[in-house]
């Protein structure tokens, strides 16, 4: 009897990705504002039948794309900008028409959040929130004094459990493991640790050899397989949030992408024109002949 | 020979004087002024004027603030606004994660922009009108209830009016003097505001009861301005309000030689 050593090939495409996300789900979405978001898996997930989902993020278009879609019935969120156009036109109608529920939170109870889960304890001690109207406007939260007697009195931050997390890297390999080279990896690392499966999508898929030298630092080196149930290559797959170091924003698109959403009919072409693709090198080559 | 020095010097030009001190400029001090006495601490500024401000003290009586490029890094040098970082000296890597965590140890003093802001400093960056149906989504909370409740925190209006200063602000997001005084036990020992910077004059807390204090008016404001503007009754001393300091010769030269020379500092406050 020989025993043959094959290691999981966790390559797919990113419809394949989010086939596996069901109506109802929590989604977490990795990176921040406009900057790194995991935008091929978001545009798969327009193309995708799934609805009435709770999305977890530290908000950008990702946010307010899934909003424009009628995707999302919940949002958890301690902003949600596109950074050089501060305010998610997508999101702020959401918001306004009443069409999503909201978690919104301090940017510090979202990170004891996903602390909580990513660790499976039942809270997370944070002094951010006291105070303040975060409180009075998610009354589900509490706060908790100091079982050792000092009077002092935090919130106890619930785990922000996923369903599934979206990232989006610069390098991976197929089995998973994933490079953030950029300056900042956000808490990508720490989505992926609180979902119950996490799909990353990559600027480039290389060889398990190659993952460390490409990403220049052992430091880069943060996304781990054991967290990872899938991975997709996916060149562009920011666009178009910036993915540093390979490219910037797309101003121009981001723009346009903000200018349309003000106004029902040039949202209707630019989602034909752009998010109609039937998958993202359809997309891509539409953002190219827009150049 | 006829040098251009000494044509100038025919006509009686010898040095050009300094050009008084233009409103945001006077913004800019007293901006750099709240971080006067903080020593090594991290500086976050919000906005154009107060990011100038920040350099402006680090650049005179404050050299060990600690400030970062806006993004990741944490960058040394006096040059410009809009120097990209790889134009700096990278100091050490800030990256959000780290942020958030070092915001919750207390050694950094914050200045935050808000939409609305009371007499007992509560700055909302939330939403406008009701929170479960808001007539404007703004930004969401941020960082703004954190950092109040950990740090030193002051606040940068830079078009002071009555809608800005409410009597009362729709959401709670950055704590005010009165939501931490009702705080249980030590919960609110962190809990610092120091002042309000706009471009008509300086608030501080400096009142028995934690409510608005006018330091000071901006040199050409008078009090009566101030108050037209303001949708609450500040505290105001009997006595004669100062007018804000005017930055000194040093200090206009770092401005607009050496830290804004594109000037802008100008789209943020004109006078």
């Amino acid at each position: 009897m020989s025993h043959v050593r094959q290691v999981t090939d966790k390559r797919m495409t990113a419809d394949e990705a989010v086939a596996q996300i069901a109506d109802g789900m929590t989604v977490g979405i990795g990176g921040w504002g406009s900057r790194r978001k995991p935008m091929a898996l978001v545009r798969a997930l327009l193309r995708s039948p799934v609805k009435e989902l709770t999305i977890v993020s530290y908000g950008g278009p990702d946010v307010g794309l899934l909003c424009a879609a009628g995707k999302a019935r919940k949002v958890v969120y301690g902003f949600v900008s596109l950074d050089s156009i501060p305010l998610e036109p997508h999101f702020r109608a959401a918001r306004e028409s009443g069409a999503v529920e909201a978690l919104e939170l301090d940017e510090g109870m979202f990170l004891a959040g996903l602390r909580a889960a990513a660790l499976r304890l039942p809270f997370m001690p944070v002094r951010a929130g006291i105070g303040s109207d975060v409180l009075r406007n998610a009354p589900a939260l509490r706060t908790i004094a100091d079982p050792y007697g000092s009077g002092d009195e935090v919130v106890a931050m619930p785990p922000l459990g996923l369903d599934v997390a979206l990232v989006h890297a610069n390098l991976a390999d197929r089995r998973g493991n994933a490079a953030l080279t950029g300056p900042d990896p956000y808490f990508d690392d720490l989505f992926c640790q609180a979902a119950k499966a996490a799909y990353v999508s990559a600027e480039r898929i290389v060889p398990t050899c190659d993952l460390l030298d490409e990403a220049g630092c052992v430091h880069a080196l943060t996304i781990h397989r054991h967290l990872t149930a899938g991975v997709v290559e996916a060149p562009y797959g920011a666009h178009f949030t910036e993915c540093l170091p390979q490219y910037g924003r797309d101003e121009t698109f981001q723009r346009a992408y903000a200018q349309a959403a003000a106004d029902p009919e040039r949202w209707a072409a630019f989602t034909e024109r752009f998010l109609g693709a039937p998958d993202e090198p359809a997309y891509q080559r539409a953002v190219e002949d827009a150049k | 020979m006829i040098t251009n020095h000494s044509r100038a010097a025919t006509r009686g030009v010898t040095r050009p004087a300094t050009r008084a001190a233009t409103r945001a400029e006077v913004c800019v001090a007293a901006c750099a002024d709240a971080w006067r006495g903080d020593g090594e601490i991290i500086a976050s500024p919000m906005g154009t004027i107060p990011t100038l401000g920040a350099r402006l003290a680090r650049a005179t009586g404050e050299p060990d603030l600690v400030l970062t490029d806006g993004l990741a890094y944490v960058v040394d040098g006096d040059v410009p606004l809009g120097t990209s970082s790889e134009a700096l000296t990278v100091e050490g890597w800030l990256p959000y994660r780290t942020v958030l965590d070092a915001l919750a140890g207390g050694r950094r003093h914050v200045m935050m922009g808000p939409v609305q802001i009371d007499a007992y400093g509560n700055a909302n960056i939330s939403c406008i009108g009701d929170w479960n149906r808001p007539a404007r989504q703004l930004l969401g909370a941020r960082g703004a209830p954190g950092n109040s409740v950990n740090h030193a925190t002051s606040y940068w209006v830079s078009r002071h009016a009555p809608r800005v200063f409410t009597e009362r602000v729709d959401v709670v997001c950055g704590v005010g003097n009165d939501r931490a005084a009702a705080l249980p036990g030590p919960a609110a020992r962190f809990h610092d505001l120091r002042r309000v910077v706009t471009n008509l004059c300086v608030f501080d807390f400096d009142t028995l009861d934690g409510r608005m204090r006018l330091a000071c008016v901006h040199p050409g404001v008078t009090v009566d301005d101030v108050l037209a503007a303001t949708g609450f009754e500040p505290l105001v001393d009997a006595a004669e309000v100062p007018t804000t300091r005017t930055p000194d010769a040093a200090e206009l030269h770092l401005i607009r030689e050496v830290l804004d020379p594109a000037s802008l500092r100008d789209r943020e406050v004109t006078a």
